[in-house]
């Protein structure tokens, strides 16, 4: 079991989402950053998909009850375990009793913490996410208090971990190469225009070129971007249609709506640009306050970016069973 | 139905070239949606529902989100040529005979007027009808649920009376209650969670029509007929 010791609002259980109920209303939910996720269970020795914890308020701290194998990944700050510094992105065995306290990342907005057998809460509509608006799903539908058990699943075919744990090369560094580095300051996400994006001056200029503000009006739903309010040269009725994450809606005050995980399943305002599937994990990390600037791709460019992050993947699932192997062998 | 489903093809058939032609854009790399040409109308919705059949086929699809003459497909994975996916679908489109779903019928009891109906005065006012005849041209209506959408469960329902089309308030209602039976633009429904709504309220149903946890969560689906039985009315 785990213990929740501490928590603040809005840290919820999640997994890769509840796709194919949006026809009839039910967002996709899931993880914000969904490579965390899929590679915090690859390094817990569970299915991509097994349920974890999302932490985005902070500090968070939680107690195992058993000896457990744990990831923390999606962060760039390091987890305490029982006052000890483990780096993130870290396979690593915690004792029972231990507790494990994670503190705001340094840059970044949002931690996983995977453990072997994944949170083992009650699977609704094929997913264990948490959805907040729908108050359905995750643990009771709800965030995480303080006082929460959660129970932990049988892990599926366990091969025991080095004592000093099992580290990988995270995301962005190991695909370094298929994500632009921009500067500290200003996040470079990349999108493709969309439908209404011919209602926008000049090829959308103004939203092209300009430097976005993530406002404090942001959540999981969606991201309010501050800037100068941008307009369409014609006023169109849009009929209700399907919307999944990234789609860029430019409301009649001018203050761009990236739609997140939590998103709306329909919507109605012009769509200037979509964000490219692969860089939306990069936009879900990206902190309130901060800022960012769209680029626009290309579908060749969006599927090479997809490939390689798949690979990744791939190669981080077969290594990490493989060193394990080993690593016992040789002890 | 079947005689009415014929009809409709035959409309469909005499449509001239040029205003048939659907339009598709893109929402990031793996999605696009359809927009049907025309009007917003029973006609263009049954081709939408016969499109979403066929694309059911379709291996590379991971979801197909019908809309209110649109769909939107979403693909498993970025296409290489996204020209050929716009061209499968306008093909799709093209092939697409305009089909009926044989939904059930549900009636809904409501209680027309009282706290909830925040906004039947101000239609009233609209439509220079007084409260009575516009409940009256609510619940004599037979509405087809068009889409679900927007909120687990919601239902779109198209056959709103044109004398009672009210437009979304600019400002939405902060806390509309769950159940609250609105009016946005030319379409009606029942509000599935209390929350920011920007369409009007003229009455209330407290009827469960969502339920994540049974094997078919919405009760209402695309087809279904709708009819909404006056339980109350408080004036």
């Amino acid at each position: 079991m785990i213990e929740i010791l501490e928590s603040g609002p809005f840290n919820t259980v999640q997994d890769l989402g509840r796709p194919g109920y949006r026809d009839i209303g039910v967002s996709a939910s899931g993880a914000m950053d969904p490579l965390a996720v899929r590679i915090g269970n690859s390094l817990a020795g569970n299915d991509e998909g097994a349920a974890v914890l999302e932490i985005q308020t902070f500090p968070f701290r939680l107690r195992f009850t058993e000896p457990t194998v744990f990831a923390v990944t999606g962060t760039d700050g390091n987890p305490v375990i029982d006052g000890i510094e483990l780096p993130a992105w870290c396979a690593y065995t915690a004792e029972a009793g231990q507790t494990l306290e994670l503190m705001h990342p340094p840059k970044r907005a949002r931690a996983y913490v995977s453990v072997a057998g994944g949170v083992d809460v009650p699977s609704v509509m094929g997913s264990r996410s948490t959805s907040l608006r729908g108050n359905f799903g995750g643990h009771g539908g709800r965030p995480l208090e303080k006082g929460d058990w959660l129970a932990v699943g049988e892990p599926p075919g366990f091969i025991p971990l080095p004592a000093s744990g099992l580290a990988i090369v995270e995301p962005e560094i190991a695909l370094g190469d298929v994500f632009p580095s921009g500067s500290d300051e200003i996040l470079l996400i990349r999108a493709l225009p969309a439908g209404e994006h011919g209602l926008f001056a000049d090829n959308g200029k103004a939203f092209w070129d300009q430097i976005w503000r993530i406002s404090s009006r942001s959540d999981r739903t969606g991201f309010r971007l501050s800037g100068a309010a941008i307009v369409p040269t014609e006023t169109v009725e849009m009929r209700s249609h399907g919307v999944v994450p990234g789609v860029i809606q430019i409301p009649p005050g001018g203050e761009p709506i990236v739609q997140m995980s939590d998103a709306n399943t329909a919507g109605g305002y012009p769509k200037i640009a979509g964000v490219i599937e692969c860089d939306l994990w990069r936009l879900g990390q990206a902190r309130i306050g901060s800022r960012v600037q769209f680029v626009q791709s290309s579908y060749a460019e969006a599927r090479d970016v997809e490939r390689a992050v798949d690979q990744y993947v791939a190669d981080v699932r077969q290594t990490i069973p493989m060193v394990k192997r080993a690593l016992k062998a040789m002890a | 139905m079947i005689a009415t489903a014929t009809t409709q093809i035959l409309t469909l058939n005499v449509i001239p070239a040029g205003k048939d032609h659907p339009r598709v854009s893109a929402i990031g790399s793996r999605s696009f949606l359809l927009e049907a040409p025309g009007d917003f109308d029973l006609a263009a919705q049954r081709r939408i529902w016969a499109l979403s059949q066929t694309l059911k086929s379709w291996t590379d699809l991971a979801e197909i989100i019908p809309g209110m003459t649109n769909l939107l497909a979403i693909f498993k994975h970025t296409p290489d040529d996204p020209g050929l996916v716009m061209d499968r679908l306008f093909e799709a489109w093209d092939r697409a005979l305009s089909i009926d779903l044989a939904g059930k019928t549900v009636e809904i009891p409501v209680h027309y007027g009282g706290e909830f109906a925040i906004d039947l005065p101000a239609l009233c006012d609209l439509s220079g009808l007084n409260d009575r005849e516009v409940i009256r041209l609510h619940h004599e209506a037979t509405y087809r649920v068009f889409a679900l959408g927007s909120a687990p469960g919601f239902g779109y329902l198209h056959g709103l009376d044109p004398r009672i089309y009210m437009p979304r308030k600019a400002v939405p209602s902060l806390k509309m209650a769950k159940g609250c039976v609105t009016i946005g633009g030319m379409q009606t429904g029942v509000a599935m969670l209390t929350g920011p709504n920007g369409w009007n309220s003229i009455g209330f149903a407290d009827l469960q029509m969502f339920d994540p946890h049974s094997p078919t969560p919405a009760m209402m689906a695309p087809g279904d007929t709708v009819r909404f039985v006056p339980a109350r009315v408080e004036l």
